[in-house]
């Protein structure tokens, strides 16, 4: 069947079965690579994206559900000009890099909504997504830093 | 004259110069170990295999340096060229980095020709360290004679920096590019002529240098293995018997073909492993090249949802009537008549000075306890996966392998090794996951299969991508072995160590022993030994520091237990052992990575977290809050924790705060990179900690995902992890592995500090604990 949807503002159409979860559109059907498989069952984050704003889990979501405009993280900017993803190097958050996306699309909805976030606000907001390599610390950083400005 | 003639040979060989096409130069170097880690004398003749690349030269002066070993998140693909890029002097700026293919060509870091080009043990840095600066040195001494003939001036008059030689006395100056053409010409300088920097005078060596990939990875770009993409790909699942060594015997093959998007279905028949047993190896079931059921699809969830209807018919095999229950009980079992009796087993596995049965009976005091840790899987968070394409008879594999192996692709497609084209990919983390690559192996097969029916269908070949569930991976790992320990050490009236025992319930090749590990060779008498739990048909393997990841949870643990027994400081325990060293100390074992133990180095940690940690203040700390301390010995790194806890009284823990100090020789190539890696092996250790357990019912794997083997989460990672490095006067060595293992003991020290409840298992939450 058929599904419109619009991604990073560019309408597509896709011919597939309404349960396919939006992660695997992204990824195998539209040629999306930057959203990520984890675990397949909304555990571990690494496929978050936005549908209408909202950090949602891309491998929960089934195509036929998708109501609203999806941003995934090759939407977040394409030269890497997002705050977060300017935070994102200054402070060399990655260690193995697979969780990245999935963590700057939550870090994004969060800031979308409280931009100046405390450090309890950025916990409750990203402790649905693991980073296997343990890069919280630089994470919860990066995410001061994007709303804050640049490293004093 | 003869040594004149091997230094020919050496010079002739060791550097291969060619003109890259549109200008510039491409400078090759054999890296065989014997020859480029030498600093001074006379070399081994170098083997005959062609010249890798390290270094291209561009005509715009820009540079382009390889990155020869796997990247899996520990940041090699930074550090190894950074110190070619150091010694070769241009700025960091001008580099870009590529990744090398697996190749023969690119050293024998591991001393095994076949294994080249590996991410593990710790091992890239104190095995590369000294070849990477030869091979940027010399390439920098190739454009330093290169100017010098250019301008007919002496070489000494000559100096180097961003890429640009200069003579210093008329301040003329000369890119590398514009050199290139003269340096192809010259003879190439001997190794034993070239001048390595003085290490003050280094510019990229030992500056935060931000990863390479991070710029990809932040925009979403295709980085890793799982987004490898070539045209025509079709992707595959690959169902296994979920009882380790189970084979399959039929599925309903006809009907999952007619499933929508499906375009194979096979069962792939496992193959004897053409890797031989290591000696003396208790038998072990096949698991890296175990039969199972390939669906193939037009896409990744359409194979997957094929699975549901798959109804696969196993013989499940002899490992299906084992459970965890009972390897406890045979650890018990084994124990109770084993642990005072003579053991079987040799050195490294068991050791014995002294008498230890004889000094408890002259002890004051006796100390006993029961510690055990369970299997944990890797959970790297990219599952496994690999590409691969089979076409007129050659293979072209894309792999995230830690320990990439070209026989993994040929043998199982039936190919020659000389028709495989090995891409390294980099991986969603390794942790010791991707040391073991059946992976490969699978799609391998599963691509030859597929090109094969598609020629009998009149179609041309076609990539096949294999991609395993989470649960695929959580069933199918190779796990750190479990380890049951059963101690007892007699204290003398003063609190002394006299005696000191382990007695280990294991299982397989795979070590839990701590047959090398402190208190040995601080305790006169001091006995360990082992039992082997058999049968044992569960596949282990090295999860990031095998061995001391368990071992140095119990051992760090107990020695805490016997200095409260004492009556003392705990940390203050330690460094009253580390004092006193065995005179003759007995030999280390020849298990051990890189230099024998040095106990100065170990006191030095210990005292430099000691100072950072305020650990003389502990008493001033709230009740529930406690400082708890661990140090481990781990891959030639020394590291030492200082973990503050709160417990309340319901088992809410939180860790406030870490401190580590850390001892991995004079020189941290990258240390933004290090901290991280620090920082990300203690919050690794939270989830050993608390969550992870892997437990086996009828020959199977009880946890499925991530849901059952919770990692940390953001809300429990404590504020701040303090991170000092001790630049001492030692080699360079690694760190991946050593900032792991003591963070596990520091912390359930520090509950015992806070609680008095000592913790003699893990994980915490099969006890009541949660994190607060």
């Amino acid at each position: 069947m058929a599904y419109k949807l619009t991604v990073n503002g560019k309408s597509q159409t896709v011919d597939v079965p309404g349960e396919m979860p939006l992660l695997w559109v992204l990824r195998d059907v539209l040629n999306m690579k930057g959203t990520k498989f984890g675990c397949g069952i909304g555990a571990c984050g690494a496929c978050t994206v936005h549908v209408g704003n909202k950090a949602v889990r891309a491998c929960q979501t089934p195509v036929s559900t998708v109501n609203a405009d999806v941003k995934t993280i090759e939407g977040l900017s394409t030269d890497g000009s997002h705050p977060l993803q300017k935070a994102w190097l200054e402070v060399d958050v990655p260690q193995c890099g697979y969780c990245q996306a999935g963590q700057l699309m939550s870090a994004a909805a969060l800031l979308a909504s409280k931009p100046k976030p405390t450090d309890s606000d950025i916990d409750a907001a990203m402790s649905g997504n693991v980073c296997r390599c343990g890069t919280y610390l630089r994470i919860r950083e990066a995410i001061h830093v994007a709303a804050n400005g640049r490293k004093s | 004259m003869k040594n004149m003639k091997t230094k020919q040979l050496d010079r002739r060989s060791f550097i291969k110069v060619s003109a890259l096409a549109g200008g510039g130069m491409l400078i090759a170097f054999y890296t065989d170990n014997g020859l480029l880690a030498q600093q001074r004398g006379p070399a081994p003749a170098p083997t005959p295999i062609n010249p890798n690349t390290y270094i291209k030269v561009h005509p715009d002066n820009t540079f382009t340096i390889v990155a020869k070993n796997p990247e899996t998140g520990q940041g090699i693909r930074n550090s190894l060229p950074m110190i070619i890029a150091d010694e070769f002097d241009v700025d960091w700026k001008q580099v870009k980095i590529e990744q090398a293919d697996r190749d023969d060509k690119y050293g024998r870091d591991m001393g095994a020709p076949t294994v080249g080009q590996i991410e593990g043990g710790s091992t890239a840095t104190p095995q590369n360290y000294q070849p990477m600066r030869n091979v940027g040195a010399t390439a920098r001494a190739m454009m330093v004679a290169a100017a010098a003939k250019q301008w007919n001036v002496p070489a000494s008059d000559v100096t180097t920096g961003s890429g640009i030689v200069t003579h210093t006395p008329t301040r003329r100056t000369a890119t590398y590019a514009s050199l290139a053409q003269t340096a192809l010409t010259m003879p190439v300088p001997e190794l034993s002529s070239v001048k390595l920097k003085d290490p003050k005078d280094f510019k990229i060596i030992g500056k935060p240098t931000p990863g390479v990939d991070n710029f990809a990875i932040v925009t979403g770009k295709p980085s890793f293995s799982i987004d490898v993409n070539p045209p025509g790909m079709l992707h595959a699942v690959y169902e296994k018997c979920p009882v380790f060594g189970g084979k399959a015997v039929s599925a309903n093959l006809d009907e999952i073909k007619k499933l929508p998007g499906v375009r194979h279905a096979f069962i792939v028949a496992a193959s004897p492993d053409p890797t031989p047993a290591p000696a003396g190896a208790p038998p072990a079931p096949n698991v890296r090249w175990a039969s199972g059921v390939a669906i193939v699809a037009d896409n990744w969830w359409l194979a997957n949802n094929a699975r549901k209807s798959l109804k696969p018919v196993w013989d499940e095999g002899p490992v299906a009537s084992q459970s965890s229950a009972g390897y406890l009980a045979q650890a018990k079992q084994l124990s109770s008549t084993q642990a005072s009796q003579t053991p079987a087993g040799g050195t490294p596995r068991s050791a014995k000075e002294g008498d230890a049965e004889a000094a408890f009976k002259t002890a004051a005091k006796i100390v006993e306890a029961e510690y055990a840790f369970p299997l944990l899987s890797h959970a790297p968070l990219e599952p496994q996966n690999s590409t691969a394409h089979y076409k007129d008879g050659k293979l072209e594999i894309w792999s995230p392998s830690q320990i990439p192996q070209i026989a993994n692709a040929a043998v199982p497609a039936g190919i020659q090794n000389s028709d495989v084209t090995f891409h390294m990919v980099r991986a969603g983390g390794g942790f010791g996951r991707r040391l073991v690559s059946e992976y490969d192996i699978e799609v391998s097969k599963i691509a030859r299969l597929v090109t094969d029916e598609r020629a009998k269908q009149g179609l041309p070949s076609a990539p096949v991508k294999l991609l395993w569930t989470r649960e695929d991976d959580i069933h199918h790992d190779n796990y750190r072995p479990a380890g049951f320990h059963y101690f007892k050490a007699g204290l003398d009236a003063s609190g002394k160590l006299i005696a000191f025992r382990d007695y280990v319930a294991s299982h397989g090749t795979t070590s839990v022993i701590p047959a090398n590990e402190f208190p040995r060779g601080f305790v006169a008498n001091f006995w360990v030994s082992e039992g082997q739990i058999t049968p044992y048909g569960i596949p282990t393997g090295a999860l990031r520091a095998p061995s001391t990841n368990g071992v140095s949870f119990v051992m760090q643990s107990f020695i805490d237990e016997i200095a409260v027994e004492a009556g003392k400081d705990p940390l203050q325990y330690r460094l009253d052992l580390l004092a006193n060293p065995l005179v003759p100390a007995p030999p280390a074992s020849p298990n051990s990575f890189g230099a024998p133990f040095n106990a100065q180095r170990a006191i030095g940690v210990l005292e430099a977290v000691r100072d950072m940690s305020g650990w003389k203040n502990r008493d001033k700390l709230p009740k529930g809050t406690g400082l708890g301390t661990a140090f481990q010995f781990a891959h030639s790194g020394y590291v030492a924790y200082v973990v503050e806890a709160a417990v309340t009284a319901d088992k809410k823990l939180k860790v406030n705060k870490a401190w580590a100090a850390i001892d991995i020789g004079s020189q941290i190539v990258n240390p933004s990179e290090a901290a991280n890696l620090v920082q990300g092996g203690f919050i690794e250790a939270m989830s050993h900690m608390m969550a992870w357990e892997i437990t086996i019912d009828r020959g199977r794997v009880v946890q499925n995902n991530f849901s059952q083997y919770q990692p940390t989460r953001m809300s429990q990672a404590p504020p701040s992890i303090e991170v000092k490095f001790l630049k001492t006067d030692f080699t360079p060595t690694g760190l991946g592995e050593p900032s792991l293992p003591p963070a596990v003991p520091a912390i359930s020290n520090a509950i015992f500090a806070a609680t008095g409840i000592r913790i003699r298992s893990l994980p915490l939450g099969n006890q009541g604990y949660r994190w607060t």
